[in-house]
């Protein structure tokens, strides 16, 4: 028994040392992913972030059609990068809205300038409050909602090219 | 090596420049993101509820501690719902409907987290029973 205990300082330490070595070689997922997947859509309305174009009210949400809500914001850089695959998916007919998270009017209308402008509505999020509420931890983040005002699909982060395809599949599933 | 690329030099000179790693948008903080509630009962309530919920762009920061955007608007958020009336176990529940526990500092006791609740007890115990092999031993 005695000898026994002796081995158990060593047993510990090694169980740390393999701890610390799993940590370091697979540190864990820090996204924080939404999950109102499977929830309605919570109740918002926000203003038109541009004079051309409606805001955003969550009442539009249950009309029947499904639709794509994009959380966005021109001073985020990967937003650029997924402006391209945004405009592929808006060509194919299907409506995207967005949520300008913390944004002004004239710096949205440059970045859609630039990166090409594939919304329908624009709500204006200038204190986060929706991008709070869809649980939504940053920028950008897209949701699909299903004619009934359900949320059934979720992308964290840009939408890749190799993305584009899952996205438009998961919209015609809900048509 | 491919022509034209930028020398190497202007490179590794380029990358010493910091670049901000998470950008921040233009617009000022929001109202009661830096501004304590009037009534200093409620901001009690709002700080307390504050300190336990987790930054979610900083993550190892409470709100309270953290000077990112997103947690002034988190801030923000908490401190309106506390001045309207709501019970701040109301809003943790509200936040961890959207993010999941992890926006809170107060596990809940569930099948995952029962070694974190048990952990401590088990450690007692453990030394309570060195302890009690200690004691023994010098009575000799």
């Amino acid at each position: 028994m005695k000898r026994l205990i002796l081995w158990v300082p060593l047993v510990v330490f090694l169980v740390f040392l393999v701890t610390v070595a799993v940590g370091l070689y697979a540190p864990s997922d820090r996204k924080i992913q939404s999950q109102m997947v499977g929830k309605s859509v919570p109740a918002f309305s926000l203003p038109p972030m541009l004079p051309d174009r409606p805001g955003l009210d969550s009442a539009d949400y249950a009309t029947g059609e499904p639709r794509i809500v994009n959380v966005f914001a021109s001073w985020c850089v990967p937003c650029i990068a997924e402006a391209p695959q945004l405009e592929a998916i808006a060509e194919r007919g299907i409506p995207i809205d967005a949520v300008a998270v913390r944004d002004r009017p004239q710096d949205v209308a440059e970045f859609l300038r630039r990166w090409g402008d594939p919304y329908a509505r624009i709500g204006s999020d200038a204190n986060s409050r929706v991008q709070i509420a869809l649980g939504a931890s940053g920028v950008p983040e897209t949701f699909i909602v299903d004619g009934d005002g359900i949320i059934r699909y979720y992308h964290f982060g840009p939408i890749n090219p190799l993305d584009v395809p899952d996205v438009v599949a998961a919209y015609e599933a809900l048509k | 090596m491919i022509r034209n690329s930028p020398p190497r030099l202007f490179v590794a000179l380029a990358l010493l420049i910091p670049a901000p790693a998470v950008a921040d948008s233009l617009l000022p903080p929001a109202e009661y993101a830096y501004t304590q509630l009037p009534d200093p009962e409620q901001e009690e309530k709002a700080l307390a509820l504050m300190e336990t919920l987790r930054c979610l762009v900083c993550q190892g920061q409470s709100i309270a501690d953290s000077d990112a955007e997103m947690a002034g608007d988190m801030r923000a958020l908490v401190r309106q719902r506390i001045a309207a009336g709501e019970e701040p176990d109301a809003i943790r529940a509200w936040l961890i409907e959207r993010y999941g526990n992890w926006v809170s500092y107060a596990p809940p006791l569930e099948p995952v987290t029962w070694p974190l609740w048990a952990a401590p007890i088990l450690l007692l115990a453990a030394g309570l029973w060195l302890a009690r092999g200690r004691f023994r031993r010098r009575k000799r």
